[in-house]
């Protein structure tokens, strides 16, 4: 969420109870834009002469006058040729101001759908009275329950076809509340329409005198703000700490319950607890409490270590924290949602890799079948688990949507989402017989990889691979060293230095390290290794996992006077005759992967270059390693 | 921060410090035409100090030289030379991941269909086929490679939510949008195709009724916008704001 979103949103007048965001979905052809069109027209929300330019253009074009013109008109669609995209559409009724997020269909209908439809607080969903209850008529139902949008009207549209009989409509209001409670949905109102002669769009019909509800206008007036959900817990994700000056201010935005000073308060993951000493607001202003989806800037009693990403809660309603849930997801990638693959899930402020541990069931978004597999389609909807690299604050999205609903990004897109519906314990596993590449992927939480560090004695081969090591442990990753001098001590010890000896100890260093990347590790493999032809063996033995070498580069000067194991003196001195760089040749990598100057950039400068292209290597792991 | 020093330019600012307890952490960049009102310069010059903005200000002095301007030029023309290219060249040169914009959908159809986090290419381009989906407050915010992203809070605001919050916040702008002689500027660009429109209202409270009366277009006054058909759309896909 951005800083930026406007807090203050909820700026009221005395006319205006905050604009309520509504969705217009429904089956293609339907009649979406004509009622759309009737409604800006019947509410006196349209410009100035915009209906008399529309009605003059239909009549230089030899066409009938449609309100549905007029909503292409205003969007200026055909004209200039933009593909129909979520667009906000004013109006006002007397009570209170809308936006109406229009959703015609298009090939990239689902995504914009999706879009408007997350942040409304209603959905109108229009059936044609003549064809009745259509694919999308119920696909996008699926998908307004599993965004969360609880408020539905159902509007019967082109009632004047069916000779505006009572049974027509009352029929279809039986089929499709039997098909929303299937979804746990109930639509607050069936209302028979006729969008282009604006019965009961804002005027009540007089040929439809059967029908006693509320107008489509009337029925709008009757909807809540869902924003505002009363009784949640306090969730705040942290988006940053400032250190502008002397302050430490934690900064973010309610997404539910409220915040007040004096008031403990836990930071998830992680679980430091303090207190809220003040708001730190600009102007200032005096608040005793900051509401649901208003954002906040605020110092702590004790200066304990919070991070972006974390939650801030009460204590005692504290979200859970966990690093495998069940969730059902809606898919807009190019590419389906693969099981294994490596994606990053988005949650409130966190931002953490995860994993597709299981794909329970897939249900095709045109015929709500629900099948099995591997994959997850373009607009299909299913029913997953999934696994994240480090523990994530998060809720079951019965007990609190705001945190209980993701993002999935698929490289640097947002390719995803879903909402919690179960913890799953790490523990369970669900497999049969062989333990496949992509269970210990997810397990994991990362694919496997083998960065083999080459470089002259003295260059810092060690002492980087124990950085990279060691932050890479702590962020969760397994991950292990082989270091070439403890396997000559032991698996190696006896091989002496001849050029044949050097090259087999090369190769079972290699086959080592190759063994544990099998189990999924990420493999620090330190060695000199000197002659080319014997790294370019190992990463041909080694083809199965992602192979990154990383030439520790330091000249031979800086080597030397660095000496950690006193070697070069020993060299010096005449008490060892082969060695490398001095007596027999360093034949530097032409082309490594990563190219380190250990004499230009200090230790945490390199460490973040190796981790830099392990982040990239793991990412993207090979699912089909032979064990 | 792109800040062009009209009204809804002067929100993000309050914005922003609201946002970052009182300071903008980020530089501010006025792209100079050199065709702004005289009393903009003096708002400029003020604001910076009242603000403690780090402003940086640039200029397409190249188009000038070569004797591009209203006198000679179509609206489209100079807006694309001094506004958008100067734009390019900044960013060229800053090489900035993203840049907070004060648009809002309900200034015009293309604006309408713009997202609150929206990319653009290393070339600039605003691929408005393809828009990443956003939900639940997420957002495409890494940019695409060699490009940035336009970040755009304001876009469900409404000009008469702007001036409500300009209202409830006391935040300082320009006062060429109080009328003066039965006129009042509406919307703020260069001056030789920026005109006035009737007006009375020479308080924030008469701008307020007046807009909640109005169904003519906040940008009826803006030349360039109405040049030739799809001028916006056009002035867009190049880069224009």
């Amino acid at each position: 969420m951005s800083a930026l979103a406007p807090a203050t949103y909820t700026a009221q007048t005395e006319t205006d109870v905050g604009r309520l965001h509504v969705v217009v979905v429904g089956h293609v052809d339907h009649g979406k834009s004509t009622f759309v069109g009737r409604l800006l027209h019947d509410t006196e929300s349209l410009p100035e002469g915009k209906i008399e330019q529309v009605k003059k253009a239909c009549a230089a074009e030899g066409m009938d006058f449609e309100y549905a013109f007029l909503l292409d008109a205003l969007l200026e669609e055909q004209e200039q040729n933009i593909t129909i995209d979520t667009t906000r559409i004013f109006f006002r009724t007397k009570k209170r101001n809308y936006a109406i997020i229009d959703a015609p269909g298009h090939r990239e209908f689902l995504k914009n759908m999706v879009t408007g439809a997350a942040s409304a607080s209603a959905a109108l969903l229009v059936i044609d009275a003549q064809e009745g209850v259509m694919d999308q008529s119920r696909r996008h139902a699926v998908l307004l329950s599993l965004l969360g949008v609880k408020q539905l009207v159902v509007l019967v549209n082109k009632m004047d076809l069916v000779k505006h009989d009572a049974a027509t409509f009352q029929r279809i209001e039986t089929e499709y509340t039997a098909f929303l409670a299937s979804l746990g949905l109930k639509a607050a109102r069936f209302i028979p329409i006729a969008a282009r002669h604006g019965d009961n769009v804002v005027t009540r019909s007089q040929v439809m005198a059967w029908y006693k509800g509320p107008t489509v206008a009337e029925a709008l007036d009757d909807l809540v703000h869902v924003d505002n959900v009363a009784g949640l817990p306090l969730r705040m994700p942290v988006s940053d700490i400032y250190r502008f000056d002397h302050r430490r201010i934690i900064a973010g935005r309610v997404e539910s319950g409220s915040l007040r000073p004096g008031e403990p308060l836990v930071f998830l993951p992680g679980g430091r607890s303090t207190t809220v000493r003040a708001f730190e607001d600009w102007p200032i202003t005096k608040r005793d409490v900051v509401p649901t989806g208003a954002s906040a800037g605020f110092t702590l009693e004790e200066q304990i270590f919070v991070e972006r990403g974390q939650i801030a809660a009460h204590p005692s309603h504290a979200p859970r924290v966990g690093r495998e849930f069940r969730a059902r997801i809606f898919w807009l990638g190019r590419e389906p949602l693969a099981l294994g693959r490596s994606y990053r899930l988005r949650l409130g402020t966190q931002d953490v890799p995860a994993f597709v541990s299981r794909i329970h069931s897939i249900t095709d978004a045109d015929t709500l079948a629900a099948t099995q597999g591997d994959s997850v389609p373009k607009d299909a909807v299913a029913d997953i688990v999934l696994r994240t690299a480090a523990p994530i604050a998060y809720d079951l999205h019965h007990e609190c949507p705001v945190t209980g609903r993701f993002a999935i990004e698929d490289g640097e897109r947002i390719a995803g989402g879903g909402i919690i519906t179960e913890e799953v314990s790490s523990s369970q596993t669900n497999g049969k017989g062989r333990v496949t590449p992509a269970e210990r992927i997810a397990r994991h939480g990362h694919g496997p990889a083998i960065l083999w560090f080459t470089g002259l004695s003295g260059s810092g081969k060690s002492t980087l691979s124990e950085s990279v090591e060691r932050r890479l442990f702590d962020s969760g990753k397994h991950v292990l060293r082989v270091d070439g001098d403890e396997l000559r001590s032991s698996l190696s010890r006896d091989l002496g230095f001849t050029p044949e000896a050097r090259a087999e100890s090369v190769r079972r260093a290699a086959a080592v390290a190759g063994l544990f990347a099998d189990t999924g590790a990420i493999v620090l493999v330190t060695l000199i290794a000197p002659l080319a032809a014997d790294r370019e063996k190992s990463r041909r033995a080694l083809a199965r996992h992602a192979f990154l070498e990383v030439f520790v580069d330091a000249p031979l000067a800086v080597c030397e006077s660095r000496d950690p194991k006193g070697l070069y003196a020993k060299v010096r001195r005449g008490e060892i005759r082969e060695f490398t760089g001095i007596s027999s040749p360093y034949e530097a990598p032409q082309d490594p992967e990563v190219h380190v100057r250990t004499d230009q950039v200090d230790l945490a400068a390199a460490t973040e270059q190796v981790l830099a292209a392990i982040d990239a290597a793991v990412r993207e792991p090979r699912e089909d390693w032979e064990v | 921060m792109p800040w062009s020093m009209g009204k809804d330019s002067n929100v993000l600012i309050w914005l922003a410090r609201k946002a970052f307890a009182g300071k903008v952490p980020f530089p501010l960049l006025h792209i100079d035409t050199t065709y702004e009102f005289p009393e903009m310069y003096t708002f400029r010059e003020w604001a910076t100090k009242e603000h403690e903005l780090d402003l940086l200000i640039r200029i397409n002095q190249d188009a000038i030289d070569r004797g591009v301007s209203y006198a000679t030029h179509d609206p489209v023309t100079v807006t694309h030379e001094l506004k958008t290219l100067a734009l390019r060249a900044a960013l060229d040169e800053y090489k900035w991941d993203a840049l907070i914009t004060g648009i809002r959908r309900d200034e015009d159809p293309t604006r309408a269909k713009e997202r609150h986090f929206s990319p653009r290419s290393a070339e600039g381009v605003w691929d408005y086929k393809d828009q990443p989906p956003e939900f639940w407050g997420q957002f495409a915010s890494r940019p695409p490679a060699g490009g940035h992203v336009r970040v755009q809070p304001l876009l469900e605001w409404t000009e008469l939510d702007i001036w409500e919050y300009i209202r409830r916040e006391a935040i300082p702008i320009p006062t060429l949008y109080y009328a003066r002689d039965g006129k009042r500027f509406r919307s703020l660009g260069c001056h030789p195709i920026t005109h006035p429109v009737p007006s009375e209202a020479d308080t924030i409270d008469k701008v307020i009724d007046e807009l909640r009366l109005t169904r003519t277009s906040e940008r009826s006054g803006r030349a360039q916008d109405h040049h030739e058909r799809n001028a916006m759309q056009k002035l867009r896909a190049k880069g224009f704001m």
